[in-house]
């Protein structure tokens, strides 16, 4: 079977030409000032580990596959790609119509010198795990393989790379749009060693390059000038603001210093919508909010005991008047609006609270507990405003089912140091996607690091692994929803609510669209007069 | 630093064992403390502080020469202010003690202390940079003159009220003393008794105060920088503690040490300069 991805590609001189109608009527240089939300630890794209950082990031490089303006994935410098039978040997052809942005033309070396970077161990990359599915990645990041070209990453010729992985991976075309997966320049990394990235030796292939960065004020990108769309990039400099207090960055949005800025203040939500509803943009995005619930503690192994401290959660208000920032209350684990994928949600969905709260409490009286006798539970959740407050609540609300709740919390690193050694009861935890597929919100359920309470279903596990091989999107989307659909019938964790994007976007800036990965790259953007 | 449970690492996603092990390699995390230790020590003396966990573009040395010049020259014109405005205004509530003016000056200054900079910095930039639209609301411009005003008057207001009430307080205890009655005696003018006499020695509080009150001041504050989005080295002090970036923090400190014992040693020989009966001979 043999895919050509034509589509795509039609999209994507869809989406060019209707930029292109933008441009012609601009003249003059067009300069962006968006706010991300925090300080870029890193511009490596091996290093960066945030969206903040990605935001800039995703500018000056591009991978094999891209993401259009609502970040669906587009072909990116590949042209386009076949994949074999068995979904293992991906054969791209790259662009010969693009350079890095010193005019050196990008090649498939560059991309195979950038994944090999990346997995080394010497480079100590955090995020190199997400591209375990290439063959032999995951035993060289070990350091079990020490001979890199045994990687399954190969330049055919100056413009065919070809990709081999371990076992078919469904969500592998999504997983290149990450920046891990990004070429790097080798003629300048070689160079410059870690200074490569400093401003005035990075040299980038995507439709932005690196001008200057002074840390904790701004960071300044012009266009590529040998970036292959160039023509159709509207925007001329790009500056980036480290704007981690949001309650400033508002009042920079005000005062017009910033045209769009990553979240704003909570606490205002309800002034932004009276004032400047049309600018506060809050949109859906893939991530859940929950509460892991430890099940090595033999409290928490009843599953009467899961079941009612899941039901007697309101998520209607926490998140209508706990949150009131738009947030989705979450009846299932892996968030809605996934292609081909349909959510299974908790079984006492759409139940009223008092019915719900009636049930709760028979189930805790089965399971031995009264009021005189309160289940003791201690409720974990890392230094928050908006953590505490919901876990005030949860509490107020476990009450009723006779649950004698202790919080505690900690700072960030503290407090998933806890998770870590898996030292909590219950505890505040929260996932947004790394590539839009249910198998990134699963995997929290499979024994893998990020599974803190240790949920451990034989079934469940055999149904992920099933899926994990199965080719037909169709048949492995169900293999994963029946895996979903035991997890929640066993109460595996509690999802509490859907996170949401929160934006403020200028009514100057056009092609900003909405979109559940809150991928916003510059170059489809432009300013209006 | 150690002992504060959580490491560099930790971040909301759990990494596999065998990328941390990689990370703490790559960061010679992996040797003996002790060992840690003298590698850092050892790069001390040639003025390297290592690099830092948390912005790894950057090594310690590169972020606090980046943001040391601009807290500097900030918190010295803050400093400027505070004495001059704050020495001014302690004189004139002392020579005329329990008058109206006293009361208006030292309610203000009371105000001054109690409101602190988290609540100052907002109402400067909501008054001016949104609702007046006189000043940029905030950023650093490349240090554009305009947007240094705001966070020098709220680097500098908190100063004007200490020094203000330090100085009323000493020079009312001057003022009572009896070399100033013999000077009075002596039939010189009162604005000579004042400058020459008694605002010499009701000076010395004041100059203990400043020399750990500028180092303070010049490297940065926190809530100011946020705030305003300036790229000081203040915020390294929170931040990096929080990120348990070790040598950030070990870095900020050494530094930090290092301006405290410079601004001691000159308020030693301001000393010296003001009172005779403190020099060394």
């Amino acid at each position: 079977m043999i895919i050509k991805r034509s589509t795509l590609l039609r999209n994507t001189l869809r989406t060019a030409a209707i930029c292109a109608l933008g441009v012609s009527t601009l003249v003059n240089a067009q300069t962006l000032h968006r706010g991300i939300g925090g300080e870029p630890g890193t511009l490596d794209p091996n290093h960066v580990s945030g969206n903040w950082e990605d935001f800039v990031v995703g500018d000056l490089f591009m991978g094999l596959v891209t993401q259009d303006m609502n970040g669906n994935s587009i072909p990116g410098m590949a042209k386009d790609w076949t994949i074999n039978d068995d979904g293992t040997v991906y054969t791209f052809n790259l662009r010969t119509d693009t350079g890095w942005s010193d005019g050196k033309p990008v090649t498939a070396q560059d991309f195979v010198f950038g994944i090999q970077r990346i997995l080394n161990p010497a480079t100590a990359a955090k995020y190199a795990y997400v591209l375990y599915p290439i063959l032999n990645a995951e035993a060289i990041n070990k350091g079990e393989q020490k001979d890199l070209s045994q990687l399954g990453v190969k330049a055919l010729d100056t413009h065919t790379l070809q990709i081999t992985l371990k076992a078919h991976t469904p969500y592998f075309l999504d997983q290149l749009t990450h920046y891990t997966a990004y070429p790097l320049p080798q003629h300048v990394v070689e160079k410059h060693g870690n200074r490569w990235v400093k401003a005035g030796n990075m040299v980038s292939n995507g439709a932005y390059q690196l001008t200057e960065w002074l840390p904790q004020t701004h960071i300044k990108a012009r266009k590529n000038p040998n970036f292959f769309d160039t023509d159709n990039v509207a925007i001329d400099n790009v500056t980036y603001y480290p704007t981690e207090d949001r309650a400033a960055a508002l009042k920079r949005f005000r005062a017009g210093e910033l045209d769009m800025n990553y979240e704003f203040p909570v606490d205002q939500f309800s002034w932004l919508k009276k004032n400047m509803a049309a600018e506060t943009r809050v949109s859906p995005q893939l991530g859940t909010y929950y509460y892991p619930l430890n099940m090595r503690n033999p409290k928490l192994q009843d599953v009467r005991v899961r079941k009612a401290l899941s039901m007697a959660i309101n998520r209607e208000i926490i998140t209508e008047k706990v949150l009131k920032t738009g947030e989705i209350p979450a009846y299932s684990f892996v968030p809605p609006g996934l292609g081909n994928y349909k959510a299974q949600t908790l079984s006492f969905k759409g139940l009223p609270y008092g019915t719900a709260i009636k049930q709760a409490q028979a189930l805790m009286e089965q399971a031995g507990y009264s009021k005189d006798n309160p289940l003791a539970l201690q409720l974990r959740y890392n230094t928050h405003d908006a953590h505490k407050k919901i876990a005030v609540a949860v509490a107020a609300m476990w009450k009723k089912i006779y649950v004698k709740t202790e919080l505690t919390n900690a700072e960030v690193a503290v407090h998933y140091n806890e998770l870590k050694v898996s030292n909590f009861e219950v505890a505040r935890a929260g996932w947004l996607a790394d590539y839009p597929d249910a198998q990134n919100f699963l995997s929290l359920l499979e024994p893998t690091p990020n599974n803190y309470g240790g949920y451990n279903n034989a079934q469940f596990n055999q149904l992920m692994n099933k899926a994990a091989v199965t080719l037909d999107p169709v048949t492995r989307a169900g293999y994963m929803q029946q895996a979903e659909r035991i997890a929640m019938d066993e109460f595996a964790t509690i999802p509490i609510y859907y996170y949401v994007n929160l934006n403020l976007v200028s009514d100057k800036v056009k092609g900003w669209q909405p979109n559940l990965m809150d991928s916003h790259r510059t170059r489809w953007m432009s300013l209006a007069d | 630093m150690r002992m504060a449970p959580g490491g560099p690492f930790d971040g909301e996603r759990k990494l596999p064992p065998e990328i941390e092990a990689n990370l703490l390699a790559a960061y010679n995390m992996d040797q003996p403390l002790y060992l840690q230790y003298f590698d850092y020590l050892a790069g001390l003396l040639v003025g390297d502080f290592g690099p830092s966990f948390k912005y790894k573009d950057f090594t310690v040395t590169e972020l606090i020469w980046s943001g040391f010049p601009i807290s500097f020259e900030l918190g010295m014109w803050a400093m400027l202010i505070g004495i001059i405005f704050g020495i001014g205004f302690g004189c004139y509530a002392a020579l005329r003690q329990n008058t109206p003016g006293d009361y208006l000056v030292m309610s203000t200054a009371m105000a001054g202390i109690a409101i602190p900079n988290f609540v100052m910095a907002p109402i400067l930039t909501l008054v001016f940079g949104v609702m007046l639209g006189w000043l940029p609301a905030g950023g650093w411009n490349d240090g554009a003159w305009q947007n240094k005003v705001l966070p020098i008057l709220a680097l500098a207001l908190p100063q004007v009220a200490y020094i203000a009430r330090m100085t009323r307080g000493s020079m009312i205890e001057v003022m009572g003393a009896q070399f100033i009655r013999t000077a009075r005696a002596k039939g010189i003018s009162e604005r000579k008794v004042v400058t020459r006499h008694a605002l010499k020695s009701a000076l010395l509080p004041v100059i203990s105060y400043l020399g750990p009150a500028t180092a303070g001041v010049i490297t940065g504050s926190v809530v100011i920088e946020q705030i305003f989005g300036i790229p000081g080295i203040g915020r390294y002090f929170v931040q990096a503690a929080l990120n348990r970036d070790y040598t950030l923090v070990m870095g900020t400190v050494v530094f930090y040490g290092g301006l405290i014992i410079l601004f001691n040693l000159l308020v030693d020989l301001i000393y010296g300069w003001l009172d005779p009966q403190i020099r060394y001979e």
